[in-house]
């Protein structure tokens, strides 16, 4: 049975805090501080604060064009922000001194299009940075994909090209090559988006597993009932700030701000 | 003279053919040692081009282009005489075939590495997204993952551009290039009979046919399903 190797128990592999960045131990896992972003002068992200704690599973709803998937990447910096600040861990991830690709392994990404390289086997997928990124060989990188793809249910597709699996199988692969570089915490983009809603229920199953291994996750989609089951705190965005955030009792309740509920009827919950 | 026999006196003399057939061979060997030379040195350098050209320096990337655009804009020929008759001025003298071998590399490389680079720019955004997000670094990303779906994208436009490049090798007949159009065309004017050029034709279909069946085969090969 696989489970999920927990980043607490063996720190190996290189640790970006040795790059001589300052410590900040009081935050969460996950800390941001005034964050903000522009696209050619219009402000996606105006000031956004928040901290995630271990094991939390923090959702993000709202509108499209609210910055939310722009947030998301500039979570591992595949979008620059233009000022505020991160700490991963109690990294701080704009540092210069820090090296973003050490510390990318420790930020898992799951995207709505899936991304898997489609000239590999979906064990080619998940080995890729174990091997180049982690420098394992061969085998010790096969032997812990198989472990992720365990983890996920799909095994048994380790020979399989990504044109050969359904999307949520593809997705799960994609969740598989996150988890296998043991994260601190993942970064969920709209992961069943893309999905036949017959296929939606294996990944969210997958990502309830990660989240009772005690996971640390943000999730931006809009699968309003599992974020009603599964997530400890809803994040409203709206005009690229954070509106409201609670409970998801709070905010999917009668209390919650006028936005957050305008929002939340249009979409039918 | 029946019209047969017309045509076998122009096109097919057995005694010409008998007399060159293995000088004509000999030159099919230098066409090939030509073909190979140009078809590694020139797609080797279209890759490095191509990869280079992705790392985004600015100036870099002008020289690049400047490069490509004034090789794919030049006839060979022009480039050949150049060389050729230019390069000893300063000093150079280069054989023949050498001449022949550095322009045609020259004129392949710009060729592929357009190629490369618009099958590099083809690969969607999520793949750089997904293979940075694991932590691999800008190269690492584009020699794994972006660049081996970039290749095979790029196998037809590449074989056909090759075969036309290597074509041009009989152009080497102009600077005395010992290849199969310098050889069948020499003995074409001794004999005063058109076969030896029919030899030259033969050669080359027997050469580039193959050629061709490669690169429909490599294209079945590197094809694969889209997600």
């Amino acid at each position: 049975m696989g489970r999920l190797q927990r980043h607490d128990s063996v720190e190996d592999g290189p640790s970006a805090s040795s790059a001589g960045t300052a410590r900040d131990s009081a935050a969460g896992i996950l800390t941001v501080r005034s964050l903000c972003k522009s696209f050619g002068g219009i402000q996606i992200l105006k000031n956004i604060d928040l901290s995630v704690f271990p094991q939390e599973l923090v959702f993000i709803i709202g509108p499209s064009g609210s910055g939310k998937s722009t947030f998301l990447r500039c979570l591992n910096r595949l979008e620059e922000p233009d000022s505020g600040s991160i700490f991963i861990d109690g990294i701080d991830l704009l540092s210069p001194k820090t090296n973003i690709n050490l510390m990318r392994r420790h930020i898992g990404m799951v995207f709505q299009a899936f991304n898997l390289y489609p000239h590999m086997t979906a064990l080619g997928n998940v080995t890729l940075a174990l091997r180049h990124v982690l420098k394992r060989d061969r085998a010790t990188a096969e032997t812990i994909a198989i472990k992720a793809l365990d983890q996920v249910g799909l095994k048994e597709k380790a020979k399989a090209y990504p044109a050969e699996l359904s999307g949520g199988q593809q997705q799960r692969v994609a969740i598989a090559r996150a988890i296998a570089l043991e994260p601190k915490i993942m970064l969920f983009d709209e992961p069943t988006s893309a999905l036949d809603p017959s296929l939606v229920n294996s990944v969210l199953a997958v990502m309830r597993d990660l989240r009772h291994l005690g996971m640390t996750m943000v999730v931006v989609s809009h699968e309003m009932r599992f974020a009603r089951d599964a997530a400890d705190r809803i994040i409203f965005m709206q005009n690229g700030r954070i509106e409201e955030e609670g409970t998801p009792d709070f905010m999917f309740g009668s209390q919650a701000g006028v936005h957050t509920r305008a929002f939340l009827s249009q979409i039918n919950v | 003279m029946s019209a047969l026999s017309l045509f076998i006196d122009t096109f097919f003399r057995p005694d010409l053919i008998e007399r060159y057939w293995l000088s004509i061979v000999h030159a099919m060997v230098v066409t090939v040692e030509l073909a190979v030379c140009i078809i590694v040195t020139g797609i080797a350098l279209g890759i490095g081009l191509a990869l280079l050209r992705a790392c985004g320096v600015r100036i870099v990337n002008f020289f690049i282009v400047v490069f490509s655009d004034v090789n794919r804009a030049l006839p060979p020929l022009v480039l050949i005489l150049l060389a050729y008759f230019g390069l000893p001025s300063f000093g150079i003298n280069l054989p023949s075939f050498a001449v022949l071998w550095i322009v045609l590399s020259l004129v392949l490389a710009a060729f592929s590495e357009e190629i490369f680079w618009a099958g590099i720019l083809s690969i969607r955004k999520g793949q750089w997204d997904a293979a940075r997000s694991t932590g691999l670094s800008f190269a690492q990303a584009l020699l794994l993952v972006v660049f081996p779906q970039a290749l095979r994208l790029t196998v037809p436009p590449l074989t056909n551009r090759t075969i036309v490049i290597i074509k041009n090798t009989a152009l080497g007949s102009i600077i005395g290039v010992p290849e199969i159009l310098n050889v069948a065309s020499t003995a074409e004017s001794f004999v005063g009979n058109i076969t030896p050029l029919t030899l030259g034709a033969i050669a080359y279909l027997i050469l580039f046919a193959p050629v061709t069946v490669f690169g429909r085969w490599l294209e079945t090969r590197f094809a694969w399903k889209r997600a």
